[in-house]
């Protein structure tokens, strides 16, 4: 796979959203990579369950890395996001970004987990033990 | 004429309506905020508060007072919890 922006239900893997990233004159590459928690408020967190507005959030994640691209100093960005049933363990979010120098990849990276989590019309539902929860993140 | 709107519903709304999306007819001036008020008209498990609650029509994010047009899809987006 060598979309830019993936929203679907297959097995995220780091290591293949890194290595279709373009490196061009890149001499630093950070990942930020979202796994599903064994525990969320003093709760044992069973599974998650990731639902999209699907047609909405792959707009708007592409939005966010067009923005990303105008806004730092970078070679290239790819944001991929899970949907469906994740075990424990399992990688929710991969979001990786190659610029020439670190600071703008360190920078346009962290930019791009926070907006998605802000905005993304996406949403997670927690399954433990006394029951299921749909996740509200706001500050 | 009225308009047919298509109200899609996600995550706890999804749920409350045991549906994903509601076809609704309005009267032309009608907001996303009315589309929204009569999904729960037809739904009455949809909960009254939109707070916190964000729009979208046609997949563009939207005030609640947006005016509707012929055939747009409102969604109703619950406090999103993605990463």
């Amino acid at each position: 796979m060598n979309a830019r922006i993936a929203l679907s239900s297959g097995i995220l893997d780091e290591q293949s959203v890194v290595s279709n990233l373009s490196r061009e004159g890149a001499g630093a590459v950070v990942t930020f990579v979202g796994r599903v928690r064994g525990e969320s408020r003093g709760r044992t967190v069973e599974k998650l369950e990731y639902e999209a507005y699907q047609e909405m959030a792959e707009l708007v994640l592409a939005r966010i890395a067009r923005e990303i691209r105008e806004q730092f100093d970078i070679v290239d960005i790819a944001i991929h996001h899970r949907v469906g049933t994740l075990a424990v363990g399992e990688i929710s979010v991969v979001i990786a970004v190659s610029a020439a120098h670190r600071p703008a990849a360190f920078d346009a990276c962290r930019h791009a987990i926070d907006t998605l989590k802000r905005i993304a019309p996406i949403w997670k539902k927690e399954y433990a033990a006394d029951g299921a929860t749909w996740v509200d993140d706001r500050p | 004429m009225p308009m047919h709107i298509i109200v899609r519903l996600f995550a706890s709304h999804r749920e409350a309506a045991g549906a994903g999306s509601v076809a609704v007819q309005l009267a032309p001036g009608a907001t996303a905020a009315d589309a929204y008020g009569r999904a729960r008209d037809i739904h009455a498990g949809l909960p009254a508060s939109t707070d916190g609650v964000a729009f979208a029509v046609n997949r563009e994010f939207a005030k609640p007072e947006t005016q509707l047009a012929e055939g747009d899809e409102v969604a109703v987006l619950p406090p999103v919890a993605g990463g």
